[in-house]
């Protein structure tokens, strides 16, 4: 069969992506960021012993947290806008001013403020540097307490954002269209692909969850199921349009769990307030009831926005730490076993990246189907 | 515990991406896809019922014909019975008919032959009187033309008066 259009489709629009991505940030300049720890190393013989063991837990955490640039390949990063709220209004540079610096050292004066950038956060500079050359002050667990500016960046996981609702926005409107051009006919291509899922989510989440009233709450039900999942599913690319943890930021589960929970306060009936505040219990147990009930409607969306967070992010951990034993054992003979069970461990989160956003999706509609409930 | 803190830009980028997402696919997407969906669920739907209505049409349909074939088969012999009779009450009529016309035109005919041979044998007995008459005049002129056997004649006659 001749999918050759189907391709060229994608292909315009993620070259058309692409193009824009790379006309806006500028591609650094071989970088040495990435050794810099072991540098230090070499020059300062007296942390030698300590650094010298490879740390699995920083390594990972860096990898999994959000950052200013976005790393290609090798020694390439790409090096995204940074935008910043601050006392003095907005103030906008490329990260590539900090020159791979995350470790506060590198001053970047800006609109007569001076930011520096330690552990991918971005902090206002001390006028003066500390014993370790850093314009931070630190408290005693080693955090900079500077001042922070509102930092709206450009940063990967927003670009990844960005790039997950074009991609979602272009396999949907597509699918539509099919609808469109074949009307009352059989689905094809993508639509063919797309269609059991939309009615996975539409007859095993929603109707026997919400009942009748099912279709009120389908359109967030689909985007926040393929949100999840396409999001899962880009983070387990490796290379670049993928590889950040999206769905494994807690300011993003907290959102999509922010959503849940205004839909479910927002279409509680009566039977669901009177469960909270007036339960069916003798009114002395009312003392323990309703504080329970009213912890409850909070719980339900936190459990959710955990769950997700942690699911994802264990999954990134899990198979860095992996890769990561080449590098503790320090010998490439490991690497078979680690390659393997990284494979292994990325099968299975293909699969996990599926049921997170079931499991989101269908926690979602059973608590607003419990919110909604009738009873008779 | 850094991992537990929520960034502020990705909390705005977030809540703004999603909504907007949501609203674009709502509109966009969900709710031709979803209307489509149903509407061709239910146009299958209607297919099989209507399917299933057509075959039990047709199921009624074909006891239907089986009963109409029946009746009209009976319906054919009782016709085809009944021909016979009625031919069978024609020809009989006929035939007494023909009898009965036959004898009556025999009986005429009988009558006629009578009435023509009366006929005939009365022109006969006249054609008979006048050639007889005829003839007798013929004789008696040839008698007559003779005195002798005038006289004869006479005699004779007057014989037979004699013996009456």
């Amino acid at each position: 069969m001749d999918c050759s259009h189907v391709f060229d489709f994608k292909v315009k629009r993620l070259i058309v992506v692409f193009t824009l991505f790379l006309a806006f940030f500028s591609v650094g300049s071989p970088a040495f960021a990435q050794v810099d720890t072991l540098k230090a190393a070499e020059h300062s013989p007296a942390e030698t012993q300590a650094k010298e063991k490879f740390d699995i837990g920083k390594f990972a955490l860096h990898h999994i947290a959000d950052s200013h640039s976005w790393h290609v390949i090798g020694e390439y990063y790409i090096h995204l806008p940074v935008l910043l709220y601050t006392s003095n209004g907005l103030v906008s540079f490329n990260s590539a001013d900090f020159q791979y610096d995350d470790d506060a050292k590198v001053v970047v004066e800006k609109g007569g403020q001076r930011f520096v950038k330690m552990h991918e956060k971005i902090y206002y500079a001390s006028p003066a540097p500390n014993e370790h050359g850093q314009y931070v002050q630190l408290d005693e667990k080693h955090h900079a307490s500077n001042a922070r500016p509102l930092d709206i960046s450009l940063t990967k996981n927003v670009c990844t954002l960005l790039i997950s609702i074009v991609i979602i926005l272009a396999v949907f409107l597509n699918v539509a269209s099919g609808y469109k051009k074949r009307k009352g006919k059989s689905p094809k291509g993508l639509q063919s692909w797309m269609e059991p899922i939309i009615l996975f989510v539409r007859d095993d989440i929603a109707k026997p969850n919400l009942g009748h009233k099912y279709e009120r709450f389908m359109p967030y039900l689909l985007t926040v199921f393929f949100f999840i999942w396409f999001n899962n599913m880009l983070g387990l690319v490796p290379f670049l349009p993928g590889g950040a943890n999206l769905t494994g930021n807690i300011a993003v589960t907290m959102i999509l769990a922010a959503a849940t929970f205004l839909l479910t306060v927002f279409n509680g009936n009566k039977y669901y307030w009177k469960h909270i505040f007036a339960p069916d219990v003798p009114k002395l147990m009312w003392i323990v009831m309703i504080p329970v009930e009213i912890v409850g409607i909070f719980t339900k969306p936190i459990a959710l926005m955990i769950r997700l967070f942690a699911n994802i992010t264990a999954g990134h951990i899990l198979v860095l730490s992996l890769i990561c034993l080449i590098f503790v054992f320090n010998s490439l003979y490991i690497a078979p076993i680690s390659v393997a069970f990284a494979v292994f461990i990325g099968a299975i989160e293909l699969l996990v990246a599926f049921i997170q956003a079931f499991i989101f999706t269908i926690l979602s509609a059973l608590f607003i189907g419990m919110a909604i409930e009738e009873h008779h | 515990m850094e991992l537990l803190i929520p960034e502020f830009g990705l909390v705005i980028f977030q809540t703004i991406a999603f909504l907007l997402l949501m609203f674009v696919l709502g509109k966009f997407a969900w709710k031709p896809v979803l209307a489509a969906i149903k509407e061709r669920e239910q146009s299958i739907d209607d297919a099989l019922n209507k399917a299933e209505l057509a075959k039990q049409e047709m199921a009624r349909l074909t006891t239907q014909n089986e009963e109409l074939l029946k009746s009209a088969r009976a319906e054919r012999d009782l016709i085809l019975k009944e021909a016979k009779t009625l031919k069978d009450s024609i020809i009989n009529e006929a035939k007494t008919q023909a009898h009965t016309e036959g004898a009556k035109l025999i009986e005429k005919a009988k009558i006629e032959i009578e009435n023509q041979k009366k006929a005939a044998l009365f022109e006969l007995k006249s054609q008979v009187s006048t050639l007889s008459l005829d003839i007798a005049e013929r004789v008696l002129r040839n008698q007559l033309q003779d005195k002798a056997k005038q006289e004869d004649l006479v005699a004779n006659l007057l014989k037979d008066v004699e013996l009456n």
